[in-house]
C-alpha cells in the first residue's frame, strides 16, 4: 500500500475508465469539430476539401451581436438561478433530515417528464391571454419608468448593451411569448435544480452554529448569511454557476420554442447552419468560437484569482512583519 | 462589587414535557468569575443560551445591569459566547476572526487594528495572525475564540465547557491562562462545566445545578466542605455516606446509629435532636487507614473502626482503599510519602483500622 509505484498503478486503474470515456466522447469529438472548421463544405451537406474558406465566411455582421446576446442572457439566467437557489438550498439544509429528502426529491421530480413537454407546457402558460402576459407588461412598464429616471449616458450605455429598449411600452406588440423574457424565465425554471443541488450539498456540510456565533458577536441575520454562510459554501456556488452558465450558453431548444425571432442565440445559429444550411464546417466554427468565448473569461478569472492570492499572501506577510515588530516593541 | 449586575429571576425553560431549566434565580456580580457546575443534561447550556438570546424562557426574566434583556435578539446584547466547538469562522484568518465584532460595530480602522493587535498579544498568537483556523492547534483555536469574544469588551463573557476538547496537560495550562485573562480584562465570566476541578480552581462562586435546579450556590471551599445536599456532596468529589438516626447528644457532638454499624460520633452543627434522621458525609481523604489503632487518649473522642481491606487502587498522587467495616463499604484516600515506607505496606485482606475526627463528618439533608 505504501509503495508509491503500487499506489500510482492503483490510481491509474481507477481513473482509466473515466479518462477513456472523456477521451472518446469529449476530446476526440472536440478535435474533430476543430478539424471540420478548416474544411470547406459541399452542396450535399458533406465536408469538403481542406481550406480556410469557413473561417473567412465567418465574418457575418450578425454574429458579434448574437455572441454578445448569448453571453448576456446566459449571465442573466445564471444570476437569477443563483439568487433563487441560495435561499432554497439554505432552507432545505436547515430542515429536519426527513423533510430534506422529500423536498430534494420534489425538486428533482420535473426530470421525470420530458424536457420538451415541459417547455411546451410553458408555451401554453405564456399565451397572450394568460396572467403571465399581464405580469410581463407590468414588468416592462416598471423598467421603462425606471429607465426614464436614469442620466443620459447610462441610458445610452444600457441601449448599447441591449439591456433596455427605447420608447414607451406598447402592450399590443409586446407579448411575453417570443420574447427574451420568456427565454430567461423558462431557462431559470429548467436550470434551477442544477443550481440548487450543488449549493445544497455544500450547505448540508455547513456548520450552522457558525451563524449563531456571528449573531452572538452582534451580526444581524442577513449579515451572517452574507458574510459567513455564502463564503462557507463558495465551492458549491462555483459549481452551481458553471452548471447553469455552460448549458445556458449552449441552449437552443428554449430560445427556439419560446424566443421566436426576438431571441436568437448562438445555439440556434449553430442548429440552423448544421441542419437547414447543411454546412457542418460553418456550424463547427461557430461552436469553436462559442467555446473560446466561454473559456477565455473563465481562464481570465482563474488567472486573476491566482494573482490575488499571491498578492494577498505578500500583503499578509507584510502585516505579520508589522505585527511582530509592534509586539516586540511592546515587550 | 455590585451584586445585581446580572440577574436571573425565576427563569424556567421547557422542551415539550422536559423542564430543562426549572425556576432558576441567581445573581452574578460585576467582574465576578461565576461557574455553573452540573452533570450532563442538567440544563447548563440552556441557561447560557437564554442569556445569549438563542432561547426564550417560558417564564421569568433576565436582567443585565438593571435592563430587562429577556426578549432582546442576540445581536442586541453585549454578551459574547466562547462555544464548546470554538465556532471560529473557517473562511477568515485569525486576525479577521478577532476583528469580526469590531468591524460589525463599524469602529475606525486604526482602532480595530490596535485592539486586535492587543488581543493577539494577550493570547500570544501575534505570529499566527494570518493563519486560517484549520491551521491551528486545539489550544490556539481556544485562545482565538476567547480573544474574538473579548475584543469589543462585552458585559459578560459566556464560556460553555471551553476546555472539554483539550487534553489534560493543555487543559491545566489553559486554566491558568483563563484565570490570568480574567484578571487582566476584568469582565464578568460565566463559566459552564461539568468538571468540578475546573470550577473549583477558577471560580469566585459556583452554582451546582441538577435537573434544571440550583442545588447550592457558594464559594468553592463552602461547596466542597459544606455541601447543602446529598447530590452536591456526591457530585463534588467522592464521599462516604452514613445514613442513620441520632441516638444521643453530647454537648456540641452527637452519636449516630447506622444500621449494621457501630455508633458514629459527629459534630452536631445543625443542632439536631435525638431521634432525627441524618445523612453524614465523610470525604475519603479525611479518613485514615492504619495497621494499629490511634493512641488511646485520642481514641476516646474520635471514630475508630476495625476493617478489612477489600481493594486497593493506585492513583499516582493517592492510593485509594476500599474497606469493609461491619456491613458498610468505606473508601479512603492515602497520599504517598517517604514516612510511610517505614511501615509494612497495607495489602489486600489485611485487618486495619479506619479512623476520622468527628469534625470531619458533615451532615447533609436532614429528613
Ligand atoms: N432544542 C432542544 N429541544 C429539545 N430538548 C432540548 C433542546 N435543548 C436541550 N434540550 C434538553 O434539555 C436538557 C438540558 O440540555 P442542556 O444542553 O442545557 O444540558 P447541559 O447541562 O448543557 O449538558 P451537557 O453538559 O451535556 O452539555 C437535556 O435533557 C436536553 O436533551
Ligand atoms: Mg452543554
Amino acid at each position: 500500500m505504501n509503495n508509491p509505484l503500487h499506489t500510482r498503478k492503483a490510481e491509474w486503474a481507477l481513473t482509466a475508465p473515466s479518462f477513456l470515456w472523456l477521451a472518446l466522447f469529449f476530446a476526440v469529438p472536440a478535435v474533430i469539430v476543430l478539424m471540420f472548421t478548416f474544411h470547406g463544405h459541399d452542396a450535399s451537406g458533406g465536408v469538403g476539401e481542406w481550406s480556410l474558406s469557413t473561417w473567412r465566411e465567418l465574418v457575418d455582421p450578425d454574429y458579434p451581436a448574437i455572441v454578445w446576446n448569448t453571453l448576456r442572457i446566459s449571465f442573466e439566467i445564471t444570476v437569477w438561478s443563483i439568487v433563487l437557489a441560495l435561499p432554497c438550498a439554505y432552507a432545505i439544509a436547515r430542515m429536519k433530515t426527513r423533510w430534506r429528502g422529500i423536498v430534494a426529491g420534489a425538486i428533482m421530480l420535473p426530470f421525470w417528464t420530458s424536457f420538451v413537454v415541459r417547455v411546451f407546457a410553458w408555451k401554453t402558460m405564456l399565451h397572450p391571454d394568460g396572467w403571465l402576459q399581464s405580469c410581463y407588461i407590468g414588468w416592462l412598464s416598471v423598467r421603462a419608468w425606471l429607465f426614464g429616471w436614469l442620466p443620459g449616458f447610462m441610458q445610452d450605455f444600457l441601449l448599447w448593451a441591449g439591456l433596455a429598449t427605447p420608447g414607451a411600452v406598447d402592450p399590443a406588440s409586446s407579448t411575453i411569448l417570443d420574447s427574451e423574457a420568456a427565454v430567461v424565465l423558462v431557462s431559470v425554471y429548467s436550470f434551477l435544480p442544477f443550481a440548487i443541488m450543488p449549493i445544497y450539498s455544500a450547505a448540508e456540510k455547513f456548520d450552522f452554529s457558525l451563524l449563531e456565533a456571528a449573531r452572538d458577536l452582534g451580526a444581524k441575520n442577513f449579515y451572517a448569511f452574507r458574510r459567513i454562510f455564502v463564503p462557507g459554501i463558495r465551492q458549491g456556488l462555483v459549481s452551481a454557476v458553471l452548471m447553469v452558465f455552460i448549458p445556458a450558453v449552449g441552449s437552443y431548444v428554449i430560445p427556439q420554442m419560446l424566443g421566436g425571432t426576438n431571441c436568437i442565440l448562438i445555439g440556434n445559429k449553430i442548429f440552423m447552419r448544421a441542419i437547414q444550411n447543411r454546412n457542418i464546417p460553418h456550424a463547427s466554427a461557430l461552436a469553436t468560437l462559442m467555446a473560446v468565448a466561454v473559456l477565455v473569461p473563465i481562464g481570465l478569472a482563474m488567472w486573476w484569482k491566482k494573482r490575488q492570492d499571491v498578492r494577498g499572501r505578500r500583503r499578509l506577510d507584510a502585516q505579520t512583519a508589522r505585527l511582530m515588530v509592534s509586539a516586540g516593541g511592546a515587550r | 462589587m455590585n451584586n445585581d449586575f446580572l440577574v436571573f429571576d425565576h427563569v424556567t425553560k421547557r422542551f415539550g414535557a422536559l423542564t430543562a431549566v426549572d425556576d432558576v434565580s441567581l445573581t452574578v456580580g460585576k467582574g465576578e468569575f461565576f461557574s455553573l457546575l452540573g452533570p450532563s443534561g442538567c440544563g447548563k447550556t440552556t441557561l447560557l443560551r437564554m442569556l445569549g438570546g438563542f432561547e426564550r424562557p417560558d417564564s421569568g426574566r433576565i436582567y443585565l445591569e438593571g435592563r430587562d434583556i429577556t426578549d432582546l435578539p442576540p445581536d442586541r446584547r453585549r454578551v459574547h459566547t466562547v462555544f464548546q466547538n470554538y465556532a471560529l469562522f473557517p473562511t477568515m484568518t485569525v486576525w479577521d476572526n478577532i476583528a469580526f465584532a469590531l468591524r460589525l460595530a463599524k469602529r475606525p480602522k486604526a482602532e480595530i487594528e490596535e485592539r486586535v493587535d492587543a488581543m493577539l498579544d494577550m493570547i500570544q498568537l501575534s505570529d499566527q495572525a494570518w493563519k486560517y483556523p484549520n491551521q491551528l492547534s486545539g489550544g490556539q483555536k481556544q485562545r482565538v475564540a476567547i480573544a474574538r469574544a473579548l475584543v469589543d469588551r462585552p458585559q459578560v463573557l459566556l464560556l460553555d465547557e471551553p476546555l472539554a476538547a483539550l487534553d489534560l496537560k493543555l487543559r491545566q495550562h489553559m486554566l491558568i491562562e483563563l484565570d490570568a485573562i480574567h484578571d487582566q480584562v476584568g469582565i464578568t465570566f460565566l463559566y459552564v462545566t461539568h468538571d468540578q476541578g475546573e470550577a473549583m480552581s477558577l471560580s469566585d462562586r459556583i452554582a451546582v445545578v441538577n435537573k434544571g435546579r440550583i442545588e447550592q450556590l457558594d464559594g468553592p471551599a463552602k461547596i466542597y466542605e459544606a455541601p447543602a445536599t446529598r447530590f452536591v456532596a456526591s457530585f463534588i468529589g467522592d464521599t462516604n455516606f452514613f445514613c442513620g438516626k441520632i441516638v444521643s447528644i453530647d454537648g456540641d457532638y452527637c452519636h449516630i446509629q447506622v444500621e449494621g454499624f457501630p455508633q458514629i460520633r459527629a459534630f452536631n452543627d445543625k443542632q439536631l435532636k435525638v431521634g432525627q434522621r441524618v445523612d453524614l458525609s465523610v470525604r475519603p481523604e479525611k479518613i485514615r487507614v492504619t495497621r494499629t489503632p490511634p493512641l488511646p487518649e485520642k481514641g476516646a473522642s474520635i471514630n475508630v473502626f476495625p476493617s478489612t481491606v477489600r481493594d486497593i487502587v493506585y492513583q499516582g498522587v493517592y492510593t485509594k482503599y476500599w474497606l469493609q467495616s461491619e456491613a458498610l463499604q468505606i473508601s479512603a484516600l492515602k497520599p504517598h510519602s517517604r514516612f510511610l515506607l517505614d511501615q509494612e505496606a497495607i495489602t489486600w485482606n489485611d485487618e486495619v483500622f479506619v479512623w476520622w475526627h468527628p469534625d470531619d463528618g458533615y451532615m447533609v439533608e436532614v429528613q
